[in-house]
């Protein structure tokens, strides 16, 4: 809907009585019965938390690593700005990178905005602009913590959703202009609009994900959903298979619908990957996820699909031409992924079928989801007899024949992004040991650039896949199904313990699966931290990577852990765009918890946030534009995020300096006093080397200058652990972090007390923390 | 040997590359004319090598014989520790490298700046970003890469080798550096 004015009166008084907080809107009138007064920022423009985002940056400082020296945005260049050189139009190589994040940034909110738009659009034809918005089932009152905070609004219904949309939309617009040539040039600016791309992603990804929660039948704040299964292994391979890819589920959904309405649910499989496969087992449990996002070309070339759906983000753009190898029909139903296929949406559906079915046509474009749904369904019933499985792998003897071409020239390895040791593999397959070609796979992100690159081509990625091919077989695990928000009864639970340091910290295992040595580790950081009573928190691929792994007692994590928002707890919340919720969860704790006003309060609640909440990010695969942009929504709420090795390739970390002492100082809320907190938390974002390192930095992000004194013990003790057990010595920063005596570990008395003796240590205050000078009483008022 | 082109491929990065080392007393030069060097050594360092020769054992003799400074990035510092090694510091390599782009920055010890940074054992395409810091934000730093895939943004880089021939080079630099030490 498009707007042309948009007036907000706080308060009018007329003969017919007096209006608080009267909006109009294109001469329709909203009166909010909503009793929290407006906040200070209700849809922030790009400079309204500026402030707030340069004292975040003067704590995290941009630390650059530049992916390229040179710029190539316009014509006047290629500009090379190599050591302080500036380009044509005056700008340098710091402001370069930040340029190229927001530029990230922008792809990834206006991927989920887009996202967001089409659902909302579709639903409200579905169900209906008046469709309320129902997120839980009674225990959740906060229905949309980032919307009520951001834009101010408290949407009742999925027409309500489309005024932050507008406004989503209209930033973006604004930021991507930002970076057009002779625009920004100054790199802390660039940063701050960086965050403010990440704010609106978040709402963005909000909408998205309260429409379809409202819309569909979902599992609503449950936190007994449903498991799912998930692996290769959980497939019928005697049924038809039905693959769908990506993240926006309505063509998916009338998959399911379709087969239900003509009681065909038992005879035909459907298997996800990446984010459609989350949302449609919240949709229908029955529904099957094959794996992450690097699971497609191995899936496809196996030939168990019989027929390909592709949505939107994350499919492998050549994705048509390796269905069509292994003779798989492909089915394109968004506008923004036509793979150049014709546009059949306006066709009878027996005609598509037909020339599916006859491979007439490798594809089709079909931009009607109920029409996708009975299309995929029937031509997956016909075509299978036809094609059995037809698989694009080779067989082993041939393999072992392609691998006899190996010169060991080592271009493989040298394209392959995780350098894996190709050549020995291939030159072992050479003499019919298959077992080092199927040892690669676990650390396989199976982008086939090896194949590309080998100069004797041979299908190294379809090998691997081949030599795999039993124990992906074997693959069948169980993934709990993404539960959306965290209820508000929980947050009342752990508000408490969580702010005060009792229970350690929320860790959010998040992003995509290109992960440097496989998706195992990713499960196994969850489960060290959900021994140690950590409420862990998941979405997207890394919540499927942790259920692909059974622990000792052969079970999954999710099997082994309840899926409460609570110490010890497993949440997957969901797909990407479920993200929103674990936001909308720290959120929470400041407005119903610690009762702050939320309604477009932004500065203070992430400020609270920051200096209360222990929680911090893990993408140890991150990878796409999308993952840069969620992640920078959470700098800006000030939690900090850590990345696996492959992120440091997002051009810059945000890093604090611990013994840097005037970094650290925060205002004591009583008495307007500066005072020294120590580096907590140390670092906004952060490449950790190897698991280990981030399982050690991600403790110690937790901590938080509000922490009692037995929260705080409770974390060193952690950080402590498990420092001593990956490094084999005691940290070099207790003197950082221990305030009082009172904070440190009892067992691990004797030992810090004389490490912060030699360091010339001194008990010091814990105040009332905070950044913002305006919420700390001035002293006259003491 | 091979060509100097980054180990990954497309890993390309712009007109200031490396300098080949194409021989090992390149380095042992640098080391000796830099008053105040810095070893930094990744968790890569333990696996990388050839039976018990790994670059960990390398690292080990190359900071005794060029009395210098080791940084142990990830768990690295452990591993020191097991081969009974004790003065390495623990810092992680985004600390590390960042650290060293600020001018102010007095060093581990608080002694001053340093002047050369030798690194080896991280992620390839880690290492490859933290040199690319490194030369446009530390412009006086030299750095040099022990690893044995060639780094286009050190000052100073092997190009890639066959382990042994790397093997060979680091042995050298070792003895190099003994012999002139004093
Ligand atoms: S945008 Fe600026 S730096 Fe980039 S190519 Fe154009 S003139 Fe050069
Ligand atoms: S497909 Fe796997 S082995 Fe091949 S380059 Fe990609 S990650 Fe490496
Ligand atoms: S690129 Fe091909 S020929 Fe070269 S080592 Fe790899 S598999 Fe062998």
């Amino acid at each position: 809907m498009k707007k042309s004015l948009h007036l907000k009166v706080k308060e009018l008084k007329t003969g017919l009585g007096v209006f608080r907080d009267l909006e109009l809107v294109l001469g329709k009138t909203i009166t909010e019965p909503w009793e929290e007064p407006q906040g200070p920022t209700p849809f922030p423009s790009a400079v309204d938390l500026r402030d707030w985002d340069l004292k975040l940056l003067s704590r995290y400082r941009p630390f650059y690593l530049p992916y390229c020296d040179l710029c190539c945005l316009c014509t006047m260049g290629k500009c090379d700005l190599t050591r302080g050189k500036k380009g044509a139009c005056g700008l340098n190589l710091a402001a370069q990178q930040s340029r190229i994040v927001l530029l990230a940034c922008c792809m990834g909110a206006a991927t989920h905005a887009s996202h967001a738009r089409h659902l909302v659009e579709h639903l409200s034809k579905i169900y209906g602009r008046d469709h309320p918005i129902q997120v839980g089932t009674g225990e959740v009152e906060v229905e949309a913590p980032i919307l009520r905070l951001v834009c101010g609004i408290k949407p009742k219904t999925l027409g309500d959703l489309d005024e932050a949309l507008d406004y989503v939309e209209s930033q973006i617009t604004h930021l991507l202009s930002a970076t057009h040539t002779g625009q920004e040039g100054d790199a802390l600016d660039f940063e701050s609009k960086v965050f403010h791309a990440g704010m609106v992603d978040q709402v963005a990804m909000e909408v998205a994900d309260i429409a379809q929660v409202s819309a569909y039948p979902y599992p609503k704040a449950d936190p007994e959903a449903p498991l799912a299964n998930i692996g290769f292994g959980s497939v019928d391979t005697s049924k038809p298979v039905i693959l769908v890819v990506g993240h926006n589920v309505p063509p998916a959904a009338y998959i399911m619908d379709y087969l239900s309405e003509n009681s065909l649910q038992g005879s035909v499989e459907v298997a996800g990957i990446c984010c459609t496969a989350h949302d449609l087992t919240r949709y229908n449990s029955k529904a099957k996820i094959i794996g992450p996002i690097s699971w497609q070309l191995r899936f496809i070339r196996s030939g168990i699909p019989d027929v390909a759906v592709v949505d939107e983000q994350c499919i492998r753009t050549d994705l048509l031409s390796e269905a069509e190898k292994a003779k798989v029909p492909f089915i394109a139903s968004t506008e923004k992924q036509c793979a150049g296929l014709p546009n059949r949406t306006g066709d009878p559906v027996d005609e598509i079928v037909k020339d599916l079915v006859e491979g007439k046509t490798p594809g089709a474009l079909i931009l009607d989801p109920a029409k996708v749904g009975e299309v995929a369904v029937r031509t997956a019933i016909e075509v299978a007899p036809k094609r059995r499985k037809f698989g694009a792998l080779p067989g082993q003897d041939e393999l072992v024949e392609l691998a006899k071409k190996c010169t060991e020239c080592e271009e493989c390895r040298r394209a392959c992004p995780n350098d894996l040791p190709i050549p020995e593999a291939v030159k072992a397959a050479a003499s019919g040991v298959l077992t080092g070609l199927a040892d690669l796979c676990a650390a396989c992100i199976g982008c086939a650039r090896c194949e590309d690159a080998c100069p004797q081509e041979i299908p190294i990625h379809s090998g691997i896949v081949k030599a795999s091919e039993e124990k992906l077989r074997e693959e069948a695990y169980k993934v709990r199904v993404g539960r959306g928000a965290i209820q508000d009864v929980e947050i009342r639970k752990v508000g408490g313990p969580l702010v005060l340091g009792e229970i350690p910290g929320v860790i959010a295992l998040v992003g995509c699966a290109n992960y440097p040595g496989g998706g195992r580790e990713v499960a196994e950081m969850a489960e060290e931290f959900l021994k140690r009573r950590f409420i862990v928190v998941a979405s997207g691929c890394a919540a499927m990577s942790i259920g692909m792994y059974k622990n000792e007692d052969g079970q999954s994590l999710y099997e082994a852990y309840p899926g409460v928002f609570d110490a010890g707890g497993l949440v997957n919340v969901g797909s990407c765009v479920a993200n929103s919720h674990i936001a909308g969860a720290a959120i929470k704790i400041a407005s119903i918890f610690a009762r702050r006003n939320l309604r477009g309060n932004y500065e203070e609640i992430a400020d609270y946030i920051h200096n209360r909440v222990g929680a911090a990010g893990i993408a140890w695969g991150a990878m796409s534009q999308k993952a840069a942009s969620i992640a920078s929504g959470f700098w800006r709420l000030g939690i900090p995020v850590v990345v696996g090795p492959h992120g440091s390739k997002y051009r810059r970390m945000l890093l604090g300096r611990k013994e840097v002492e005037s970094n650290w100082y925060v205002y004591d809320a009583r008495t307007g006093e500066k005072v020294y907190v120590g580096p907590v938390p140390e670092h906004l974002f952060f490449t950790a080397e190897t698991k280990e390192e981030a399982l050690v930095m991600l403790v110690k992000l937790c901590m938080r200058a509000n922490d009692t004194a037995k929260g705080r013990a409770i974390k060193l003790a952690h950080y402590v652990d498990l420092h001593k057990r990956y490094y084999g010595v005691m940290p070099d920063d207790l003197h950082l972090l221990v305030r009082k005596e009172t904070d440190i570990p009892i067992t691990l008395r004797d030992e810090v007390m004389e490490i912060l003796k030699a360091e010339g240590w001194r008990e010091r205050e814990t105040p009332d923390p905070t950044l913002l000078e305006r919420l700390a009483k001035p002293k006259e008022a003491r | 040997m091979m060509r100097a082109e980054p180990w990954q491929k497309a890993e390309v990065p712009g007109p200031l590359k490396a300098s080949v080392i194409t021989k090992p007393e390149v380095v042992v030069a640098m080391v000796r004319r830099a008053r105040r060097p810095l070893l930094i050594v990744g968790p890569e360092a333990s696996q990388a090598g050839l039976g018990d020769r790994r670059l960990i054992d390398y690292a080990v003799l190359i900071a005794k014989a060029g009395k210098m400074g080791v940084v142990a990035t990830a768990q690295t510092v452990g591993e020191f520790l097991k081969k009974g090694f004790q003065g390495a510091v623990w810092m992680p390599a985004m600390d590390i490298a960042n650290r060293l782009c600020d001018p102010g920055w007095k060093g581990l010890d608080g002694a001053g700046r340093y002047d050369l940074v030798l690194v080896g054992g991280i992620h390839y395409y880690v290492e490859w970003v933290i040199l690319s810091a490194l030369k446009h934000f530390a412009p006086s730093l030299k750095t040099v890469s022990l690893d044995r895939f060639y780094q286009p943004h050190a000052t100073w880089s092997f190009p890639n080798l066959k382990v042994e021939e790397w093997l060979k080079q680091l042995d050298l630099v070792v003895s190099g550096l003994e012999k002139t030490g004093g």
